[in-house]
């Protein structure tokens, strides 16, 4: 009985040490790795003397914040996937943002009508193409359900928000039937179960396994500025889908600010300082995706993959049509 | 039983019972939520064969865990061979292995692209996957490999704690009496040995159920795939609730199966204390077989996998050397021993009051509060988070009602709540190793302490601490290890910038890029070796 007083007692007190606050801080809850996030905090802590604290997960963090409910820490939400955005609006977990540098830096389509949520940057779903085995072909998303490439095509989980995105603009795009007769074609091609993330399907091409993949931009460069992986980008070759019609699926990764942020003016202090041109940068030439200031330069080697037409389909439609992606999915049985 | 417990001891298990099983009472709750149809819509598309592929994996692991466990356990426990020294405790190493981190180097030691292959090919001069068959390491069949690898230790170190603490007397008298050394292994050791090694196996299957680092990795989907689809995609707690009460269900079905076999059985065994144990020399092609069996499965489950960590470290050394690794560590061992330290003392007074109390439903308790085990990581992370939040808020209007200001998240944003997830998850382990030893104590030594005059707490500190002292050390090494490498509830419940060994790494796992986390993984084993070599002294000692 005394140990269990005495372990009490021991976790109270770890408790008291880790609930004090410093001063003046921001609190982020982030999808993104920290390993990605810090360096861009770390800039602007040494700027304006602002402290910036992390939680990391991939799962659950809106679960957690919606039964933190007014109590919550969180004053930032780092998320990589437009749906996870309209997750927390609809819900009701964010507050919208007056300012005026963001609206400057973010251009109106990659931001929420009503200022809840706004992108940091665009990635592309690009397809890699084996330059050997497909010379001289361009695809449409379209094309992956042609038999003509049956056992050809290697993707990641059906399930992965990336994955969700393109189905959903697809559904968007064709109505719901025909992107589910699209979908099944495209299953019925695959040259494995999908599995692995994108960066496997680039190797998997390069061993011969398939000759097309479904990947966003940024991992084929980060694969080409890494000496031991450098090879499998070698024999593959990056492409734009549907440039001669409505363009490329393009998804972002982005932030909001949560309905009842402690730190509000931190917050929004960090959020101007993510979309201004330092930190826009750094998106840019280190993470390898397009940043969404104007004016900022993608980095030489995204600038060397050519320009592209993007698919213009609203953010909100992508997000709006994942409940029946996820459902085709299982109708589908894309993943088993 | 004979003895009057007073109204402390069942008022105190049961409300300790009902503190580590209110998070799977929130999940419950919650499954009776709307969810949708979304549930309808997964039994007519997708459920059947994610449920089929779950009792695969659970069984599959659970089979060849014992499969390879017991014999180990046997043959260390019993028999004097070359290198036993070595295997005595080179065998509990894998322990220390996180799954993840296993199922992703072999994977890329056997996929398509993987050097294995790549070899084949080049040899062969294949060209195309259509030119020959090759395993599918992505699949059941390797899920089912992969988890047997980190998971066998457990029957190993359950089994060899019971076959050790049997006594020497009952076998030399089944020799004695005309046994063969096997027989003498078929009707005593492993009778005596099965309630040790039905826990064990109660354990590697709940570990298995629940596990969605290596069935994600693999993309072999299972409930637990279906609970995180439902739960993330589809947005509905509801229906993730009623699957992952499915999943308890289905545990509940394959334990009660076990109990049922031996109901009728009552094991008890003294040893004297002076026994000196012998084991059967092996030699010639015996002693062979056995050294390559011993090394085969050290090589598989440990070897290879951290010669690669350890290639890989060196390779990515400058830009995965991080100074914060101390802190990391230091955090981790931390929660570690806070964790195993609980969970031992809660084991040890749940198992307690199930053994002293003459109450018909006091096996209760101990049952419920091992439920936890069996929820995926993340499910759980919300079970705790659901009456921990509760519970803050109400004090936080206290404070609003008396006029001050409230103290915020002291309980569900704090290290608090990862401890209590922690223990939640992993009490099951303690309860399960400390009920086994429970269970090979004679009831005639309750009766003599307390004809002695002992109290029950007396009791359990002098006479029955000592005879179930591995049973603990067993427990709290398990715990320990655990507690080291579990992932999910951790990231989900931790305070603002805290950072563990296993959170570290999972950030690099989790983006396949293993490589840049490899350094850390190796600091989660070699921290994890600390205690292993601890309690394999105190587990040889005497012997």
């Amino acid at each position: 009985m005394k140990s269990v007083v005495a372990l009490s007692a021991l976790a109270i007190s770890l408790v008291s040490s880790f609930a004090a606050i410093a001063a003046q801080e921001v609190n982020i809850y982030s999808y993104r790795q920290p390993y990605l996030v810090k360096p861009v905090v770390a800039e602007f802590t040494q700027k304006t003397g602002i402290k910036v604290n992390v939680v990391f997960a991939k799962k659950g963090l809106v679960e957690r914040l919606t039964r933190e409910g007014k109590h919550t820490k969180a004053d930032l939400l780092l998320t990589t996937d437009i749906s996870r955005l309209m997750e927390l609006t609809d819900k009701g977990l964010t507050q919208p943002v007056k300012s005026t540098v963001l609206k400057r830096n973010v251009p109106a389509h990659l931001r929420d009508e009503d200022n809840e949520w706004f992108a940091l940057t665009t990635r592309v779903r690009n397809l890699y193409l084996s330059k050997e085995r497909m010379a001289g072909v361009t695809l449409r998303y379209e094309d992956l359900s042609d038999p003509k490439y049956q056992g050809k095509i290697c993707t990641r989980s059906g399930k992965h928000p990336y994955s969700v995105a393109l189905i959903s603009s697809m559904i968007a795009h064709h109505g719901y039937d025909d992107a589910k007769v699209w979908l099944e074609g495209f299953k019925d091609n695959l040259a494995r179960r999908p599995q692995g993330n994108d960066r496997a399907q680039i190797k998997a091409i390069a061993q011969g396994q398939c000759d097309i993949a479904l990947g966003n931009s940024y991992y084929f460069g980060k694969i080409l500025m890494n000496d031991l992986q450098k090879v499998w980008a070698e024999s593959v070759k990056i492409t734009f889908p549907n440039q001669q019609d409505r363009g490329a699926h393009v998804n972002v990764s982005g932030m909001a600010l949560t309905k009842y942020a402690k730190n509000k003016k931190a917050a929004i202090k960090l959020m101007e300082y993510l979309t201004g041109n330092s930190a826009q940068n750094f998106y840019s030439e280190i993470n390898l995706e397009y940043p969404v200031k104007k004016g900022v330069r993608v980095s030489k080697l995204v600038a060397s993959w050519g320009e592209f037409k993007a698919d213009n389909l609203a953010m909100s439609a992508i997000a709006g049509n994942r409940q029946l992606a996820l459902k085709m999915l299982d109708e589908v049985k894309f993943d088993l | 039983m004979f003895i009057n417990l007073n109204i402390k001891w069942p008022a105190f298990s049961w409300l300790l019972s009902l503190l580590l099983f209110s998070p799977l009472l929130a999940i419950i709750w919650q499954s009776f939520g709307d969810d949708h149809n979304i549930f309808s819509h997964l039994w007519q598309t997708v459920l059947p064969d994610y449920l089929l592929n779950t009792l695969l994996v659970v069984i599959g692991v659970a089979v060849s865990s014992m499969l390879i466990g017991v014999p180990l356990a046997w043959l260390i426990a019993m028999c004097q061979f070359p290198m036993r020294g070595f295997f005595v405790w080179a065998l509990l190493l894998p322990l220390a292995m996180p799954s993840y981190v296993v199922a992703y180097i072999y994977t890329d030691l056997f996929e398509y692209a993987g050097p294995v292959q790549r070899w084949l090919r080049e040899f062969f001069s294949w060209q195309s996957p259509q030119d020959y068959w090759f395993f599918e390491i992505r699949s059941v069949s390797g899920a089912i490999a992969m988890l047997t690898l980190v998971l066998f230790p457990y029957v190993y170190l359950l089994a060899r704690t019971a076959f050790l603490e049997q006594s020497t007397s009952l076998l030399h008298s089944s020799r004695m009496l005309g046994c063969s050394p096997w027989q003498s292994f078929v009707r005593i050791s492993l009778p005596l040995a099965r309630p040790a090694i039905s826990v064990a196996i109660a354990l590697v299957a709940m570990e298995s159920l629940a596990d969605f680092a290596v069935v994600n990795y693999f993309s072999v989907p299972t409930l637990t795939t279906a609970v995180y689809d439902t739960w993330l995609g589809y947005g509905s707690l509801a229906a993730a609730a009623r699957l992952s009460a499915m999943m308890i269900a289905v545990l509940f079905v394959l334990i009660s199966i076990e109990r049922l076999g031996r109901s009728k059985q009552q094991l008890y065994q003294k040893t004297t204390g002076q026994e000196t144990k012998e084991r059967f020399e092996l030699r010639g092609f015996n002693a062979f077989i056995t050294v390559l069996f011993c090394s085969l499965i050290f090589g598989l489950a440990f070897l290879l996998p951290f010669v690669t960590l350890i290639d890989l470290a060196i390779d990515y050394f400058e830009q995965s050397w991080n100074e914060q690794f101390i802190q990391y560590s230091i955090n981790s061992l931390m929660l570690a021993t806070i964790v195993s330290v609980c969970c031992i003392v809660i084991g040890l007074l749940l198992s307690f009051y199930k053994r002293l109390s003459n109450q018909r439903y006091a096996y209760i308790p101990s049952k419920i509060s091992s439920t936890g085990y069996a929820l995926p990581g993340t499910v759980l992370a919300i079970g705790v988070l659901i009456p921990l939040s509760f519970l803050d808020h109400q004090l936080n209007e206290l404070f609003e009602w008396l006029g001050r200001e409230g103290p915020g998240l002291i309980l569900s944003g704090s290290l608090f709540a990862i401890v209590v997830g922690y223990v939640v998850r992993f009490v099951a382990i303690a309860i399960g190793s400390i009920e086994s030893s429970f269970n090979k104590v004679t009831p005639s030594l309750d009766m003599v302490s307390t004809t002695l005059g002992l109290s029950p707490l007396q009791m359990l500190i002098r006479v029955h601490l000592p005879l179930v002292r591995k049973g603990c050390f067993a427990a709290a090494l398990l715990v320990f290890i655990e507690s080291m490498k579990e992932l999910p509830a951790a990231l989900l419940l931790r305070p603002f910038n805290f950072e563990t060994l296993a959170t570290y790494v999972y950030q690099y796992v989790s983006d396949e890029q293993l490589e840049l986390g490899a350094l850390a993984a190796i600091v989660i084993v070699m921290v994890g070796l600390i205690p292993l070599i601890f309690l394999n002294r105190s587990l040889e000692q005497q012997h």
